[in-house]
């Protein structure tokens, strides 16, 4: 089994519509992991039937039992993330600024602050109208652990891929370099990364191409709406090829995208046939590499 | 402690749920706009994929290595009780028995296990984790923080450079802040203490999926926020009705027009060339000043 994993570095270039896409060719050759879990969209071309659904649990939020608190004002001084406020009187905490590190709990002379594990997401494993399988989550919202939730998508259909047989797991990243691509990238066989010509498309391709070379994945690289600016498009493919990230396309700025997305369908099933034909190339050339 | 100084200022910030959906183009436009009225601060919080400096044109008057606080373990001192691993709720700290081992990216710098250490074998010390640089241009502050490459956790450098942008500023400055993509933390770090938050999307089912994340997000700050529609005129009006029945304002439209992606794709401002985004832009400025 191969993981394919879909990144941009800078949002909206195109990632899920792609992934979509691939998903589509992939047919029964794949489970499809959407990793991109504070903004996740793959659902809305894919339509899955949400049929295994659980509560993701990761995180704590310091509570502070008034009754038992003696005012010592000691939490509220070694918090280090302002997360703690009193009136004079009773003390409470701040739930958006509490990072859950349970110092408060530990030093609290009274034991009047407790550690409640906090509910981050959900996650769900789902059938697709392409009969494919979707592993997918949503975070919840302004929750932190992103990666923790990205690991554990990709841990269950990495699962499925092994239980069921399937040749890849294809799974949509999130934009930029933090901790839920760095989890998003780890232990994967092969990545695409979509990139635009604008000065902030190479930019972004550079630096998140940076982050992939710390791991030991073979890179690629799709060109969208390749000719909005030839001359940055030229430049990409120069720097790709410099530093032997294989180029699978470049794609014109088409309305296919936005209307497959209107109609929630993949770029594969809405008529443009100059769009489709570029996929299935680099579909091909992806799996050539890959199973190479 | 909310000092006088803080209050005044306007802090005003640009998120989306969806990437690309044109934050950086409105906070560069806006900021540059605006400053021919009023002293903007604009700061790039979007610390992992920083693009507002690719659309301003100013010197650079400070630049500097930002750290975060992490533990690192004097062998002498230390009698491997353990304590440290016990009280690290990110397992960043681990007891191997001879030797303590700190995970700088599980870190969340809560300064438990250091201060908590009966050797004292475990001070603070400073982590490179990325950079901020200033840049001025008559009325326009320009911020830039950049998180290094392989560093996981953004929410730190955003903090110190909101704290900068604050220190910079004086009671008559607007601030603008640009932040990144999604709902979560980073996202959360960036507007919890914005004024008034403007959501870009666009009339797509992708669009309206993340407005609505970002939205409860917003909700659960308890923040004021509005809606800037882009690419006006594509897709479909699902984004429209749902704001419609939410009660939710959308202060602007900004016509789809392929010459914003050109003029963008250059790495040029387009507030001075075309019409109809200056327009938006107006409203937007009205909105900011009410």
């Amino acid at each position: 089994m191969k993981e394919i994993v879909i990144i941009s570095g800078k949002g909206g270039t195109g990632k899920t519509s792609l992934a979509a896409a691939l998903a589509f060719l992939s047919g029964q050759e794949a489970i499809i992991a959407d990793c991109d879990v504070d903004a996740a969209d793959m659902h809305l071309l894919l339509s899955p039937d949400f049929g295994q659904a659980e509560d993701f649990y990761s995180g704590q939020l310091a509570i502070i039992n008034n009754e038992s608190c003696i005012s010592c004002d000691l939490c509220r001084q070694k918090c280090r993330f302002d997360a703690i406020d009193t009136d004079g009187r009773s003390y409470n905490v701040n739930a958006i600024n509490c990072e859950g590190c349970g110092y408060c709990a530990r030093i609290c002379p009274v034991d009047a602050i407790t550690m409640k594990d906090q509910c981050a997401g959900e996650f769900y494993i789902s059938r697709t109208r392409i009969s494919s399988t979707l592993v997918h989550a949503k975070l919840a919202a302004g929750a932190e652990n992103s990666g923790k939730l990205v690991a554990k998508v990709k841990k269950e259909a990495r699962k499925l891929a092994e239980v069921k047989n399937k040749k890849y797991v294809i799974a949509d990243g999130s934009p930029g370099i933090g901790c839920p691509v760095i989890s998003s990238l780890s232990g994967a066989d092969f990545v695409i990364i979509v990139t635009e010509p604008s000065v902030s498309g190479i930019h972004d391709l550079k630096r998140v191409y940076e982050l992939v070379r710390k791991f030991d994945i073979r890179a690629s690289c799709i060109i969208n709406k390749y000719d909005i600016n030839p001359d940055i498009t030229a430049r990409i493919l120069e720097y790709i090829d410099s530093v032997s990230v294989m180029h699978l396309c470049n794609i014109p700025y088409s309305s296919s995208f936005t209307r497959a997305i209107t109609q929630g369908l993949t770029v594969m099933e809405n008529g443009y046939t100059e769009i489709e034909m570029l996929i299935e190339a680099a579909w091909d050339k992806i799996r050539k590499s890959i199973n190479n | 402690m909310t000092t006088k100084l803080q209050h005044d200022i306007v802090k005003i910030a640009i998120a989306s749920g969806k990437g690309g959906t044109g934050k950086t183009t409105l906070a560069t436009n806006l900021a540059v706009y605006l400053s021919a009225y009023r002293d903007i601060i604009l700061a790039d919080l979007d610390v992992e994929e920083p693009n507002s400096g690719l659309f301003i044109r100013a010197e650079k008057v400070f630049e500097d290595t930002r750290y975060k606080m992490m533990p690192s373990w004097i062998e002498e001192s230390c009698t491997f009780c353990g304590l440290c691993q016990d009280v690290c709720n990110f397992n960043a700290v681990l007891n191997l028995g001879r030797h303590i081992l700190v995970y700088p990216e599980l870190c969340h710098s809560c300064y438990a296990c250091s201060e908590m250490c009966p050797g004292s074998a475990l001070p603070m010390q400073k982590h490179r984790m990325g950079e901020l640089k200033h840049y001025r241009n008559d009325n326009l502050d320009f911020i830039e923080s950049r998180l290094d490459i392989g560093q996981e956790q953004a929410v730190p450098l955003i903090a110190q450079a909101l704290k900068y942008a604050v220190q910079i500023s004086d009671e008559k400055s607007i601030m603008i802040l640009d932040a990144p993509p999604g709902t979560s933390c980073p996202v959360i770090e960036t507007t919890k203490d914005a004024d008034k938050v403007i959501l870009v999307t666009e009339p797509t089912p992708f669009g309206l999926h993340d407005l609505k994340l970002a939205v409860e997000a917003m909700e659960k700050l308890g923040k004021e926020y509005v809606v800037v529609l882009n690419r006006f005129g594509t897709g479909n009006n699902a984004v429209e009705q749902y704001c419609e029945n939410s009660d939710i304002r959308i202060i602007a439209v900004i016509p789809d027009n392929r010459k914003v992606a050109e003029f963008y794709s250059q790495g040029l401002l387009v507030h001075d060339k075309l019409d109809d985004f200056r327009e938006s832009l107006d409203r937007i400025k009205d909105y900011i000043l009410e």
